[in-house]
């Protein structure tokens, strides 16, 4: 832990990246046939996967029906593959609560949920491969998923990592970095009104430095949407020619 | 709503207001009540030796458990793990462990074999809003209070020393990080500062900032469905730092009373600080009034107000051949389509019996509950009037009164 150098002199992180630097991002949606939205993404090496059901009848538990708006239920797993050590509870456990209702409250946000009174809109997303950034992933995922689903929402979900180290802020943190012992900081952003849906951070943190790790956050969680709009716009023109419009 | 707008709370507090804060230690070691107004948290510590994880073998272990009894609010059930009792341990994990306000690696006894592990329970024991304030700071003041027991090594062997042997030794505490709780209302307008629990079931979303004294952020955790914006965060974690050193000063007199009482040999603990004056159980805290310009106030509303409506103690003859006892007032009681309709027909009803004067058999109504305005219609014959006995004495003096007509 001590040894590794998150930031060299030369301002190059461990996977040889500048600063400011995303990973790679690679998207695609319409992935299954039989969920009514689908999406897997891949950011460096998290790779993660995203179905939506819905809208639909409440199912489980009729009390939880809401007479105005829809419920967004939303389930948080990881493969016992997906990290080095085999995972023994894929869900269940405390933290995968936690981030289940985290995506939940991320997207009751997002959602135009009054658009369909008395529903229910289920959000399954798996981790297949995990190198920091999860709860990024996730989100990223579930934001294409819906999009592909077709259900309205106000704005792209975007999410980023963010850390802090020699008074640099490091954007989309990798495993080692994420458990280094630094700052690390979880941001979902609705990009076009600079809403923050989501803001989570561990570790200590002078608070003079928030406000730079914040906008560092926000920029790398825009570029991020830039990069998703892509894939949307990608996709629905690889449909459209399908279909013959 | 209303009260945001204008400024006070319920409770009368400002917007940035803590309420009261009373802390208060057991008889043992490591056990610390906290009182945030009305809701009671308590934390206990304890401590045992245990092998250490194999990938961290010089470092000791931190447990955390809250437990949400239904002792604490009808809300809570036993047993099951609700989303609120996950969001609470987690948010008190992040805040207590990940920031690494305990050197672990004093815990460790012999690496890789025996490793302290500290465990902090945490009861709440009433729910009156913002718990995740009171478990903080519970939790932080039971490790700073907590002693462990003195350990030998002499070799292989391992002797832990009891507390009569040897005097227990505190934990080595870096910093002390505690969260502060803000509630949004109406996306964001509306920010309060340590909700209770009223407020807490109208807010839209609560944003938790832990810090500590040295104004490090050891945690964020935003909640509820509602969207931030950055200068919001921002302001908040400037509120949050005054806050925390108050709260931190305060502590840290708290731990220093306890120290001196139990020095200077004084009983201490939970039922020596519980004052015995009453059997109520409850007790609420002599709070002082601004009472400077209440009589300036008093007479100037005196002043302004209207004469009292005078009250009529026999009924009044608004036209011939009705009479009217009492002012009704408007129904709340939203039926009010129905009784329009029906005053609609009865108003026709009277005109023509008005000028036809018709005899008409005397009809007690009704009109609009409340206090009941009763019109009476009286034919030339003075009938028997029927009239509800609640209104018996007006009827009396009805009777007499038409029957002098």
């Amino acid at each position: 832990m001590a040894g590794l150098e998150l930031l060299s002199d030369q301002g190059y992180r461990l996977d040889g990246r500048k600063a400011t630097e995303l990973r790679k991002v690679q998207a695609r949606m319409g992935v299954f046939a039989q969920a009514d939205g689908s999406a897997y993404i891949e950011q460096g090496n998290t790779k993660a996967l995203a179905v939506v059901y819905g809208p639909h009848e409440v199912r489980m538990s009729r009390s939880k029906t809401l007479h105005d708006r829809a419920v967004i239920n939303c389930q948080y797993s990881m493969a016992t593959f997906s990290t080095a050590e085999r995972k023994r509870r894929p869900h269940g456990d405390r933290k995968s609560t936690e981030m289940s209702l985290h995506l939940k409250q991320t997207f009751e946000a997002a959602v135009l949920t009054n658009l369909y009174p008395r529903s229910q809109i289920d959000i399954y997303v798996k981790i297949l491969q995990s190198d920091g950034g999860n709860y990024s992933a996730c989100v990223n995922a579930a934001t294409l998923a819906v999009i592909d689903a077709g259900i309205p929402m106000r704005d792209y979900v975007c999410a980023c990592t963010a850390g802090f180290v020699d008074e640099t802020p490091l954007a989309d943190l990798c495993h080692a970095e994420e458990s280094g012992g630094g700052t690390s900081l979880a941001l979902a952003l609705l990009p076009r009104g600079g809403h923050i849906a989501l803001l989570q951070m561990d570790a200590r943190l002078h608070q003079d430095h928030l406000e730079t790790l914040m906008e560092a956050a926000m920029t790398a969680c825009k570029g991020v949407s830039k990069v998703l709009d892509q894939v949307v716009r990608q996709h629905l023109q690889e449909v459209s020619a399908l279909t013959g419009e | 709503k209303m009260l945001c707008m204008l400024d006070i709370r319920l409770d009368g507090r400002q917007t940035y207001d803590y309420r009261n804060i009373k802390i208060s230690f057991g008889t043992d070691y490591g056990c610390c009540f906290v009182d945030l107004g009305k809701t009671r948290v308590m934390a206990q510590v304890s401590c045992e030796l245990i092998t250490p994880k194999e990938n961290r073998p010089n470092d000791g272990i931190m447990f955390f458990n809250i437990e949400l009894s239904p002792m604490a609010s009808p809300a809570f059930e036993t047993g099951r793990q609700s989303e609120l009792m996950v969001k609470l341990n987690r948010q008190l994990e992040r805040c207590l462990r990940n920031s690494k306000c305990i050197d672990t690696e004093s815990l460790c006894v012999v690496s890789g074999e025996k490793v302290w592990q500290i465990r902090v329970d945490v009861h709440l024991l009433n729910h009156d809003g913002n718990l995740m304030d009171a478990t903080s700071i519970a939790a932080i003041t039971a490790l700073c209070h907590f002693r462990r027991p003195d350990v030998g090594i002499q070799g292989e062997d391992v002797t832990v020393y009891s507390t009569e042997e040897r005097d227990p030794i505190p934990l080595s505490i870096y910093h002390m990080p505690i969260s502060v709780s803000f509630s949004f209302f109406q996306q964001g307008t509306y920010l309060l500062v340590d909700p209770c629990d009223r407020e807490e079931r109208v807010m839209d979303g609560l944003l938790m900032i832990a810090m500590n004294k040295h104004r490090e952020i050891c945690s964020i955790q935003s909640s509820g469905g509602i969207m931030l914006l950055k200068d919001q965060v921002l302001r908040c974690s400037k509120i949050a730092s005054v806050k925390v050193s108050e709260i931190t000063e305060l502590i840290n007199r708290a731990l220093e009373n306890d120290k001196k009482v139990r020095k200077a040999g004084g009983r201490c603990g939970f039922a020596e600080s519980m004052p015995q004056e009453r059997i109520t159980a409850l007790k609420t805290h002599v709070s002082p009034l601004e009472m400077t310009d209440v009589e300036e106030k008093a007479n100037e509303i005196v002043l302004r107000a209207e004469a009292p409506p005078q009250t009529v103690p026999s009924p009044v003859l608004p036209g011939p051949g009705t009479g009217q006892v009492g002012e009704g007032l408007q129904s709340s009681w939203g039926l009010e389509e129905e009784e329009e309709e029906e005053e609609e027909e009865e108003e026709e009803e009277e005109e023509q019996q008005h000028k036809a004067e018709e005899e008409v058999t005397c009809v007690a109504e009704e009109k609009r509950g409340g206090n009941c305005k009763y019109l009476l219609r009286f034919t030339s014959l003075v009938p028997d009037v029927f009239v509800p006995s609640c209104q018996l004495q007006y009827s009396q003096n009805c009777t007499d009164k038409f029957r002098t007509m």
